[in-house]
């Protein structure tokens, strides 16, 4: 019973609109009206952004990311063990978790404790007590940390006992002691969050020390190159391969790293190039800063990315010969566990392990407040405010992270994601994460299905499956 | 003088061999023979020895040199000297794409021509072209100096930041952001050093200078057609 004079508003589109009068002369007129709708098309957020573009001509820039919802690891499950599968011991049996990576044609491959690498993430995008935190924390959990787009700091080198140097389009801080000094070499062609885009750090960001890293003038919008300057194509990029390998006297393995856009050939070509290891990261990663609109709109959800790759390494026969890490979006053991039964050799995180360093963090919310957003939705990275002191070059909020506790935490962080990620590989009765395969997952939504290419639960099915 | 034949030797050991010089080596003169082409020659150098090519180079001829003196006498391939930190590479003929970029040090003359995007996100390196360049040259170049003793081609400097741009002959057309300068007593003692150091017989006084307009150093909506 809806009362004269109140509205009810449908707040969905499909709802038929609830028509409601006002009781416009109390005795005898009644005026039908209908409710205030607002439209699916132009939400409020929606409109906010064009009104925010035609006050300020310039597209919104922003850290993270893909915020949207797409199908995800938490759209599959495992199956686990029974009658037909044989569990082990949940607490007492052994799950190894070492990997090895590189093993191709680097003299010296990385050998880690856990298939849990640390993404590469630039000194200026983050504080130089971040970097040492991650470096810290890395180590401590047996695994490796990567530089970013600005070249190797000297505290991230001494606190990380295994460091990936990135070799990207804008060459900041490249030089051959640091590839020397590295224990492999990444060469970058993209990333999820920005496939086909290059790097943004902003003026603000561009202290002192990060000018001087960089070769640039102080407080420029610096934005970096989409492609690299001495290479155009999967031929050159052999080439440069080789270059690097002899420079280093081919003892580093040498990563390439692509964003999640056409999976099966760019793996394919980034193995016919030469590759020791294939990052593929999909659209749920994080970058320190780029156009909304690119974060949201380009690239592919990670799982539908590692199938794909896997295929393209099998086809080839490389599969395990090349190992493939993925990231975006990894969050947790099962997220972990999903990602290597699904084919991949290790997974990277980037945005979980600043969560874990303190990133967002409730305890921040006046400030966040102050900022105009609230924890959990902080993302104006490349402004340089961050409470949390993390994605700052400010020295005031730099000293908010503590390297030695931020190490600490990343490093209990890493140990869960660990400790999870065996609970379900011993669940489905495997003494090594790598013996987590395909067959162990079933998918509860069509899309996962199809992208994860494992069966719909309680089918044998998913969509694109030959002989259906 | 050493001799290392490209041919029988292989690369792997001609690099290895080079990378085992060091500041007191006594083996400082090294030639050569039979490059054939070959990509990745003498890389990543760390030592001050002289190295003479005697031939064509193909990609990254004297990558990542630091200290080292590297003659090529022949033409070489893209990439030349690509990110070089110091010493000098000496190009007897042309060179491919992407001359020099990114390099962060160091003296690198082409005799000849150097083809597109010569000087590419230059850090500091020194480049100095006895003929012509191409399109894109000095793209994004941060600081250093680029001397065209000829031509530039189509859209020199575009995008650059601090690097300084000297051409004699004509320039096809300017980059965004790049901006004809005015040539000072400074720029003309700069211009004379390099061309001295690069053995090349030129007037500065015939130069002109170019370098950034610094209009798009901080993004303005202004701005935006200029990207």
């Amino acid at each position: 019973m809806v009362r004269p004079g109140s509205f009810t508003i449908s707040t969905s589109t499909t709802q038929r609109l609830i028509e409601v009068t006002e009781m416009k002369d109390e005795k005898t007129q009644f005026v039908s009206r209908t409710v205030p709708q607002q439209s699916w098309t132009f939400s409020n957020p929606i409109n906010a952004e064009i009104r925010r573009a035609a006050d300020t001509g310039i597209y919104d820039i922003r850290g993270g990311g893909a915020k949207r919802r797409v199908p995800h690891f938490d759209d599959l499950l495992f199956l686990g063990a029974s009658i037909s599968r044989y569990p082990l011991e949940g607490y007492r049996e052994k799950c190894d978790t070492r990997v090895t990576l590189g093993t191709r044609f680097a003299k010296h491959p990385i050998e880690l404790d856990i298939p849990i690498t640390i993404a590469g993430m630039s000194f200026g995008a983050l504080s130089g007590p971040t970097k040492e935190a991650l470096g810290r924390g890395a180590s401590a959990a047996g695994t490796s940390t990567t530089t970013g787009d600005g070249g190797m700091t000297p505290e991230e080198r001494v606190h990380s006992n295994k460091l990936v140097y990135q070799v990207l389009p804008s060459r900041y801080g490249m030089n051959p002691v640091d590839l020397r000094r590295a224990d492999a070499i990444e060469v970058v062609i993209g990333q999820g969050a920005k496939p086909g885009g290059g790097g943004m750090l902003l003026g603000q960001k561009i202290s002192d020390r990060v000018a001087e890293m960089r070769n640039l003038p102080k407080g420029i919008d610096q934005r970096s190159a989409c492609r690299h300057p001495d290479w155009t194509g999967p031929d050159d990029l052999e080439i440069k391969i080789l270059e690097l390998r002899e420079i280093t006297n081919w003892e580093k393995p040498i990563y390439v790293k692509i964003g999640g856009t056409r999976p099966y050939f760019d793996t394919t070509l980034a193995v016919k190039a030469g590759a020791d290891v294939v990052v593929l990261d999909g659209m749920q990663g994080g970058t320190a800063a780029t156009q909304d609109v690119f974060i949201e709109h380009v690239g592919l959800p990670i799982l539908a990315c590692i199938r794909p790759a896997v295929q393209a390494l099998q086809d080839m026969g490389m599969h395990r010969e090349v190992q493939l890490i993925v990231s975006g979006g990894i969050r947790t053991g099962a997220d972990v566990a999903k990602a290597i039964a699904l084919g991949a050799d290790a997974v990277s995180i980037g945005t979980a392990a600043m969560v874990a360093l303190g990133d967002n963090d409730p305890k921040w919310e006046k400030e966040y407040q102050k900022l105009g957003t609230t924890s959990g939705a902080y993302d104006d990275w490349h402004e340089g405010q961050d409470p949390a002191g993390i994605t700052t070059q400010n020295p005031e909020l730099e000293k908010r992270m503590n390297p030695v506790e931020g190490g600490r935490r990343l490093k209990n962080y890493l140990k869960v994601l660990t400790l999870e990620a065996q609970t379900i590989a011993r669940a489905c009765g495997k003494s090594h994460l790598h013996n987590l395969e395909p067959e162990d997952l079933c998918a509860l939504t069509m899309e996962a299905a199809a992208m994860a290419r494992v069966p719909l639960a309680g089918t044998e099915w998913y969509p694109g499956k030959a002989g259906f | 003088m050493q001799t290392f034949d490209l041919a029988s030797e292989g690369l792997r050991k001609l690099n290895q061999t080079l990378h085992a010089q060091n500041a007191n080596t006594n083996q400082t003169e090294w030639n050569i023979v039979n490059p054939k082409g070959s990509h990745a020659i003498a890389v990543g150098l760390d030592a001050p020895i002289s190295v003479t090519v005697n031939g064509s180079t193909g990609y990254y001829c004297a990558g990542m040199n630091q200290q080292a003196d590297v003659h090529i006498k022949g033409s070489a391939g893209p990439g030349v000297a690509e990110n070089m930190i110091s010493g000098s590479v000496i190009v007897d003929g042309d060179a491919s794409q992407y001359a020099g970029a990114t390099g962060h040090g160091g003296l690198l003359v082409i005799k000849g021509n150097a083809s597109s995007r010569c000087g590419i996100s230059m850090k500091g390196i020194d480049i100095v072209v006895g003929g012509n360049v191409g399109h894109m040259s000095a793209f994004m170049a941060q600081s250093g100096n680029l001397v065209v003793c000829g031509d530039a081609g189509d859209a020199l400097g575009d995008s650059l930041y601090e690097a300084r741009l000297f051409v004699r002959g004509k320039v096809k057309s300017l980059g965004a952001d790049c901006i004809e300068k005015e040539m000072r007593p400074e720029h003309l003692k700069i211009l004379a050093d390099l061309l001295e150091r690069a053995g090349i017989d030129s007037k500065p006084e015939e130069f002109r200078r170019y370098g950034s307009a610094r209009q798009l150093y901080n993004f303005h909506v202004d701005n935006a057609a200029a990207y």
